[in-house]
């Protein structure tokens, strides 16, 4: 299956950026050692230039995992075809143990990669790279999470056999199986929804107050609700907003809304969702260096954009998924 | 308008000044880069394309065939055996097929035999597919022989030539009726060649094919589906190893961007000193050279993929086809229907823009860290 055009782009994609963060380890080790920001010697004149180029790489890297994760999502819904049993994406992130690691770890690398781009930013904003040292060490962090990235995509792919009957999403999401999973799509409506607007309330209020106040607490606070927001969000489309797209009262699957049968409506709701997420989290990632002199007025600026960014993310999700659900034939809850 | 807008307009607006003062070394590379563009988009679109036309083909054929198999090899359908298979639920129709190869050795090319019923085909007459028409000079009430495998030769006339638009079916199909067909093959009576199931639902087609094998051990069922997938990973696979060929082309296109972006002419490297003179940052130039970037990545891929687009469409890919399609000697002529799928986008700017844009990083920071004084003094 390795001589699947996509599948090359995302080994090509995901291989180049381990090369590139692991070549800019050994410079992170160099930064975190010798960086004196008073000092006007040679080296450190050296280490300050360096910084613009690596910022500019990350940057690169992580803007490539974004579209990597996409790409990877829409492939393996587009492989369910190769495989018996395999109706979307689910089936085929089943073939092998390896599938749903992988995703998993691909997402997770996206939520810390635009925490570190947040701080990245701060500290490019303020005159004395208060932060350098912090960030350098994070990056070395964040190296053995891309890397076991890329394995787990390599092992993914190099097992996907087309002879391996999977099974598919309607017995990965059924209220019967024994998985968290299940236990989010085996949630009654009626509660699952208001857990659902709960959360996004939580979502929405909190950047909102972050945003017309920026202060420190209501800072960490954004990036809780955001992480709350996003489980919310994933439950409300495991239990009631993936039944009301397809109006049938048993299909849980949060990958089958990605399918042009549903006119990707699946898109619709993830982008907005990831993309508040990530800035809900950045916003609280840059609040424990908001007490550093240099940063001390930048930090509620960029913290409180970054919160109406999440605020305009959720508003965005929350709507569309009311509308799907509003525009639904489906009647799960009778009045 | 917004301050960041307003600064990224500003930006690009010299950025695009900066390039018309060099015009040939910019063209030079976006004609490689659009080359690249064009021959890596003309390669997944035409596959593509013909993924596409095999689904179609296929959509019209039956959900099951079953043959029947005699010590591994295909072998024919015996007398009542299709009424052996009972009624399974879910089969519409079952129906024995009758078709056959036959070597023609004025064309050195097989055609298939396929009987069709009485009312389609009258005795002694034929349809035959347009390849075949052409190859033989054939139109309708022409007669034809053909030699049987028995030695006798049989006279039959064409009472149509096959509507061109089925060309990829029926390029070498002769389609005559079951009694001529059991003469010219002196096929024993009774028998069929394979059994042809209609399944309504397609969820059902495993379980039928289970039931199916279950009750005649000897037969061996064959899916629409799994033909279809075997199509699909055929063509993944001829898609990917041309690919892999050209890798070494995007291998060396990186390295020619690495070149150029790297090789700053002692105006471009005064023009930097300059600008960092005046104000800019070093993270400005970074910005201006990213548009640079971004401005050549995105024009050469609109222009490579219009020219694939082109190419794979209104000249039948000429320079794929040898390696994609296949060939035979009675090979169908078709167009393909143009289609354009966001998955092959998506990756085609994974295998172009991302290896561009990681190989000017480098240069373009080295052009950035560059010190006012050292140019000017220079």
């Amino acid at each position: 299956m390795l001589f699947q055009p996509a599948i090359i782009a995302l080994l090509l994609a995901a291989g180049l950026a381990v090369v590139m963060l692991a070549g800019v380890a050994p410079f992170a080790i160099q930064v975190i050692r010798h960086w004196d920001i008073n000092s006007g010697s040679e080296r450190q004149l050296a280490l300050e230039r360096r910084t613009y180029l690596f910022s500019t790489l990350l940057t690169f890297v992580l803007v490539a995992q974004l579209a990597a994760l996409l790409l990877f999502v829409f492939n393996a819904d587009r492989l369910s075809v190769m495989f018996v049993g395999a109706m979307c994406a689910v089936g085929t992130l089943n073939v092998n143990g390896w599938g749903f690691p992988s995703l998993i770890t691909q997402m997770a690398v996206f939520f810390l990669a635009a925490m570190w781009l947040a701080i990245n930013h701060v500290d490019t904003l303020a005159r004395d790279y208060p932060l350098v040292r912090i960030k350098y060490a994070l990056l070395l962090l964040l190296l053995p999470v891309l890397a076991s990235s890329f394995w787990l995509e390599l092992q993914y792919f190099l097992g996907l056999k087309a002879n391996v009957i999977t099974s598919c999403c309607g017995s990965m999401f059924s209220e019967e199986a024994k998985t968290i999973a299940a236990e989010a799509s085996g949630l009654e409506p009626e509660p699952a929804l208001w857990l659902f607007y709960a959360g996004m309330v939580a979502a929405i209020a909190t950047p909102l107050w972050h945003w017309r106040l920026g202060s420190r607490i209501s800072g960490f606070l954004t990036a809780l609700t955001s992480g709350a927001g996003f489980v919310a969000a994933i439950t409300g489309v495991l239990s009631f907003i993936s039944l009301y797209i397809y109006e049938h009262p048993h299909h849980h699957c949060p990958f089958c809304i990605l399918k042009p049968e549903y006119d990707y409506q699946g898109y619709w709701l993830y982008i907005p969702l990831f993309i508040a997420t990530a800035a809900g989290l950045g916003a609280g990632a840059m609040q424990p260096f908001a007490r550093s002199p240099s940063l001390a007025s930048i930090v509620p600026r960029v913290s409180s954009r970054l919160a109406g960014l999440a605020v305009g993310g959720y508003i965005l999700f929350t709507a569309l998924a009311t509308w799907f659900v509003l525009s639904s034939n489906l009647i799960l809850i009778e009045h | 308008m917004n301050p960041w807008l307003e600064k990224q307009r500003h930006l690009i607006d010299f950025t695009l000044a900066s390039l018309g003062r060099r015009k040939t070394k910019n063209i030079g590379l976006l004609l490689a880069y659009t080359l690249l563009v064009f021959v890596l988009a003309s390669l997944t679109l035409f596959t593509h394309a013909l993924r596409s036309e095999a689904s179609f083909v296929l959509a019209g054929s039956p959900e099951v065939i079953l043959q029947r198999m005699v010590a591994g090899r295909h072998d024919l359908i015996p007398p009542n055996y299709i009424e052996k298979i009972g009624r399974i639920r879910g089969v519409q129709k079952k129906e024995g097929r009758l078709w056959g190869y036959y070597y023609d050795t004025v064309l050195n090319a097989n055609y298939t035999f396929m009987a069709r019923s009485a009312d389609e085909v009258a005795d002694g007459y034929i349809m035959v597919g347009n390849a075949l028409a052409r190859e033989r000079g054939l139109a309708a009430h022409n007669t034809i022989s053909f030699r049987s495998y028995s030695g006798k030769l049989f006279t039959f006339e064409v009472s149509a030539v096959l509507s061109p638009d089925s060309e990829l079916l029926s390029a070498d199909l002769v389609l005559l009726s079951e009694n001529d067909f059991r003469r010219f093959f002196e096929y024993p009576a009774g028998h069929f060649t394979d059994i042809a199931l209609s399944v309504a639902n397609p969820q059902e087609v495993r379980n039928i094919a289970a039931k199916l094998s279950s009750a005649l051990p000897d037969s061996r069922p064959i899916l629409r589906e799994e033909v279809l997938r075997t199509y699909q990973s055929v063509f993944d696979w001829r898609e990917g190893i041309v690919l892999t060929v050209l890798a070494g082309a995007i291998l060396a296109f990186a390295i020619l961007a690495w070149e150029k972006a790297s090789g700053l002419s002692a105006e471009e490297k005064r023009e930097i000193g300059i600008l960092k003179a005046i104000g800019w940052e070093t993270g400005d130039v970074i910005r201006m050279k990213t548009w640079e970037g971004l401005l050549i990545s995105l024009s050469a891929f609109l222009l490579g993929f219009i020219a694939a687009y082109v190419h794979v469409f209104h000249f039948d890919a000429a320079v794929f086809e040898p390696v994609l399609k296949g060939w035979s000697v009675l090979y169908p002529r078709f167009t393909l229907v143009p289609t354009v799928d966001g998955l092959q986008i998506a990756t085609l700017f994974f295998f172009t823009v991302f290896p561009y844009t990681a190989a000017v990083l480098v240069p373009i920071w080295r052009a950035a860290i560059t010190d006012p004084d050292a140019v000017m003094r220079a």
